[in-house]
């Protein structure tokens, strides 16, 4: 009888899983994440994969990793540094000790510390035997044999078995950590019903590592994560692709208008293309383009047509897109175009964030051409941030650029769920009859004249008799958007056209700002997924007595009408952004502050330390 | 749902109030008569016609329509036109577009457009020049063609834009000329009948910049013997007695021969609904250039499912099965939990 081992109670932990591309390690973070969740912890998670699908096995650049962080607290990112490193084989332990704090668990499948696989890691001695892990607490667990034992009598082959090893670790994991079994053992039937054979090995492989720690002995304690004290209401965990279409088919729902999406595939967007494809009972039309400036244009087509139209991409595509947005600018028509940053230049690193499309996404185009500028900040944020770029687009007749990343895109947290009813409202409001009259006093529809107050012109898409217009890319005489080659007409056009952007700062709620004791001399301004990573080194800074103000902002263009007389307020301005400053230029420049940029360009998000320690430099003295 | 008549129109209701810019001579005058004069005659609404066009002077064609009109970017045409055509079934949608327009900036949009089968009419104007940006050689223009990017000549391979059309998998292919506006009417009208991408390349002169290039088989003193018009079901003959006809060899060549050699019996009848596009794609090569005997008429008019209607029956049958989407159930399609 293995004897039961004694729980400990603690306020949350970070788990890393890490393996080969083809061990399944997303998969086994993701069914960790949903059952944690299920148990009401906070959390957020971190897929961390490579641009190649399977790089060579076994290879350090074939390492995938999924971290995921659970508490009995809030939490606003995916921690710091890892408690717990699972490693698959030599290369997740290689590619990730670095990260690992002196004392952290290393659970790794011992059987996959052969020669070659350690040769192929770069390990001229097995690190597991040198002596060189001291300073961690290791447990060598033979995970390929025991569930290839298991599996067995489940009638797969050894090879087939083998495959399963990574549910042998989430079970071993779940048991450590005391997490329940029949979420994951009834999602394996959900998943894998339709072959019986490839469910009962995963159900095996599973069990038997949860088994494994209860008679091993191997370990000294489980331990428990009590539930995080959330809002009432009911939660789903949601990646921030997913909020994002979501987003989108609310907005058009409130709008009450056909979502068509014109797309071309691109990492780390694709996953809205494919969730959109799914959703065709909303009335979801989805194309998948020949290139990038199709999609767009095709995007363009549907919202001349009177769609909700959006396109979705990255950086690249964005670049190919800046020639036909620069036509919707001219159009004034609503459009989303969704930004899925990810680093650059180039191909740069196509599955890692960045945040440095926001100059380009702010005046990547030729002439004077102003475009409304939203970034999300977390992943469920996504979902809200959808709905206010359509808002914006619709509402004053242009298109937006909706500014996601590569952090927001595969990470999740928990989403508490909105009731539909309490969703915003949207109007469309398509002009329905003539707006002049012309020299013979008959009746005549001008295209291009402007809302008192929004200055948006009527949307007018065909099928009305008596509307029909002509419309380009060439300027229009103000009012009647006739051809026009008149200076004197550019002129107003272009400053109709930056007020009419300029003024939807004035639709915006007040900024909030985060300066509980109102005290703090430094702001920390942020924009976009920097959020839980800021929001985490404030609280760190305030917990060492301290006083600092944190600002995120969601809206890059227009910045909001207060911003200005806010950052006034402070005696410093720090700025962490996932590029090398351009928000922090913007910010001097428009508001003649003396802001200091703090710069990250590594492929990874902000650790809340990085955070604390800039604060901490900027207000001198000992922490 | 209310039904009422269309209206009757004449030409004047189908012309907008803006000044025609082309330059005086142009051919794209008569492109623009044509339509004009054809639309009140296919029972179409104003209001329900959109014409879409790139860069370029043809492009300049919608603001001279009194209909809706999209004046776009070099190129993107077909790209836009096919998202208005996917989302409003209820449209018909014109694409005006040039040969640089459509072979050169926007070669790609125009062959996805054609492969997927959207419902366009489109309409592209031949002049085998760049017009607007004054005399520089274009995809289609002939080799050793001198113009102002090509004082030695040019060394560019010009493209046939009815193969590229027929091996871009469309549908609907026909050439027709300037010169002629019953024909232009007939293949326009042919065009917008066809369920899917119709693709009519229009030989059109330009008098300033290419004036001449397609006289030696559209002039009205060669046109008998140097055009050969496609007539569906009929043998393949021209001449100003009909003297000459198309022949298939053995190997599958086309070849242009006497009839009076050959008798009629020999002649290969036109079959444009004929699915294997290999027939149509020979006719297409029957001539090297706009000084050999040239067929126009409409090459090809076969069936395929169009692209809009599919992506429409694919959300209907969705709806169909699952009603008409319910947010509260999207946001609970993943496990959810209740905190109390």
């Amino acid at each position: 009888m293995p004897t039961e081992r004694p729980t400990e109670k603690i306020g949350g932990v970070v788990v890393r899983f890490a393996g080969d591309s083809g061990d399944g390690m997303q998969l086994t973070g993701d069914r960790f994440t949903s059952v944690s969740a299920v148990l009401g912890n906070d959390l957020a998670t971190f897929p961390d994969y490579p641009a190649e699908i399977r790089a060579p096995a076994g290879s350090l650049a074939g390492v995938s990793a999924f971290q995921v962080q659970i508490s009995d607290h809030e939490i606003s990112t995916h921690g710091d540094t890892p408690n717990v490193l699972v490693a698959m084989n030599p290369a997740g332990l290689k590619a990730n000790i670095a990260v690992m704090e002196r004392g952290a668990t290393l659970i790794v499948n011992s059987d996959a510390f052969d020669e070659r696989s350690l040769a192929k890691a770069g390990y001229a001695v097995d690190p597991l035997t040198d002596n060189s892990l001291s300073e961690f607490a290791v447990y060598k667990v033979p995970m390929t044999s025991i569930t290839q034992e298991a599996c067995k009598e489940a009638g797969v082959k050894p090879r087939d078995a083998e495959r399963s090893k990574n549910f042998f670790a989430l079970g071993l994991v779940s048991w450590i950590y005391t997490r329940p079994t029949d979420t994951t053992l009834a999602w394996i039937e959900e998943r894998f019903g339709s072959k019986p054979q490839i469910a009962d090995a995963n159900r095996r492989a599973f069990r038997a590592g949860y088994d494994f720690g209860e008679t091993a002995e191997l370990f000294d304690s489980r331990y428990e994560i009590s539930a995080a004290a959330f809002r009432e209401g009911e939660y789903i965990n949601i990646p921030g692709n997913t909020s994002l279409a979501w987003g989108l088919i609310a907005a058009a729902r409130q709008a009450d208008l056909p979502l068509f999406l014109g797309s071309y595939p691109i990492t780390p967007a694709s996953d809205i293309l494919h969730e959109l494809s799914k959703r065709k009972e909303f009335g979801v039309k989805t194309f998948q383009a020949e290139d990038e400036i199709s999609g767009i244009g095709a995007a363009l087509g549907a919202a001349f047509g009177g769609s909700l139209a959006v396109t979705t991409t990255s950086g690249p595509g964005l670049d190919l897109k800046s020639e036909t947005l620069g036509l919707a600018v001219s159009l004034e028509l609503p459009l989303i175009i969704v930004d899925v940053q990810r680093a650059g230049p180039s191909t740069g690193l196509p599955t890692k964030v960045e945040q440095s499309d926001l100059l380009q996404a702010i005046h990547g185009r030729h002439g004077e051409s102003p475009v409304p500028v939203v970034a999300a900040t977390t992943p469920s944020q996504c979902f809200d941030a959808a709905i206010e770029a359509a808002r914006i687009a619709v509402t004053y007749r242009t298109p937006v650029i909706l500014l996601s990343d590569a952090y927001l895109a595969n990470g999740s947290e928990p989403w508490l769920i909105p009731d539909v009813a309490s969703l915003p409202p949207i109007e469309a409001n398509f002009a329905s009859a003539t707006n002049a009259t012309n020299a013979e006093g008959q009746p005549e529809f001008l295209p291009y004249v402007r809302d008192d107050e929004t200055l948006a012109r009527p949307w007018a898409p065909p099928g009305l008799a008596g509307l029909e217009h002509r419309i380009g890319g060439l300027e229009k005489a103000e009012n009647t958007g006739s051809v026009s080659y008149d200076g004197a007409n550019h002129e107003r056009m272009t400053l109709l056209r930056a007020a009419r952007i300029n003024g939807i700062a004035d639709s915006y709620p007040a900024t909030l700002v985060d300066d509980p004791s109102g005290e703090a001399s430094l702001v920390v301004v942020g924009w976009g997924s920097t959020y839980g990573a800021i929001n985490a080194g404030v609280e760190r800074v305030r917990e060492l007595g301290r006083h600092v103000a944190h600002i995120q902002l969601m809206h890059l263009n227009p910045l909001p009408n207060d911003l200005g007389s806010l950052l006034a307020g402070y005696e410093h301005v720090l700025v962490p952004e996932l590029n090398l400053g351009q928000l922090c230029s913007i910010l001097r420049s428009k508001y003649l502050v003396d802001a200091k940029a703090l710069g990250k360009m590594q492929g990874n998000p902000f650790r809340p330390a990085e955070i604390e320690d800039a604060i901490l430099e900027h207000l001198g003295g000992a922490s | 749902m209310t039904s009422t008549a269309v209206p009757i129109t004449t030409k004047k209701d189908w012309s907008s109030d803006q000044e025609i810019r082309w330059c005086p001579g142009c051919g794209d005058y008569s492109i623009l008569t044509a339509l004009q004069m054809l639309l009140p005659e296919l029972g179409v609404r104003r209001e329900k016609t959109v014409f879409v066009s790139g860069i370029g002077c043809a492009s300049r064609f919608p603001y001279y329509m009194n209909t809706y009109g999209l004046h776009s970017i070099h190129g993107r045409a077909p790209a836009i036109a096919t998202g208005l055509a996917v989302t409003r079934p209820d449209l018909d949608v014109w694409v005006i577009c040039g040969d640089g327009d459509a072979l050169s900036i926007g070669g790609n949009h125009l062959i996805h457009a054609l492969r997927r089968n959207v419902n366009l009419n489109i309409l592209m104007f031949n002049n085998q020049i760049y017009g607007l940006t004054k005399g520089q050689y274009s995809p289609t223009s002939e080799e050793g063609k001198v113009t102002k990017s090509t004082p030695f000549g040019s060394i560019d391979h010009p493209f046939n834009p009815i193969s590229l059309a027929i091996g871009a998998e469309a549908t609907f292919v026909a050439r027709t000329h300037d010169m002629d506006r019953k024909h232009m009417q007939e293949m326009f009208g042919r065009a917008h009948q066809h369920d899917g991408s119709s693709f009519v390349e229009v030989y059109q002169n330009c008098n300033v910049f290419n004036d001449g290039a397609f006289s030696a088989i559209t002039g009205k003193d060669v046109r008998s013997t140097m055009l050969i018009e496609l007539h569906n079901g009929e043998p393949i003959r021209f001449g100003a007695d009909l003297e000459r006809g198309v022949v298939q060899l053995p190997d599958g060549r086309l070849e242009i021969v006497s009839v009076a050699d050959v008798g009629t019996d020999a002649l290969l009848i036109h079959d444009e609904h004929r699915d294997e596009p290999g027939l149509a794609f020979a006719l297409s090569r029957l001539s090297n250039g706009v000084h050999e005997p040239t067929p126009i008429g409409i090459f090809r008019d076969v069936v395929r499912g169009e692209y809009g209607a599919e992506m429409q029956a694919q959300v209907d049958l969705e709806q169909e099965k699952k009603g008409t989407g319910d947010l509260a159930a999207l946001f609970r399609s993943a496990t959810t939990w209740t905190v109390d």
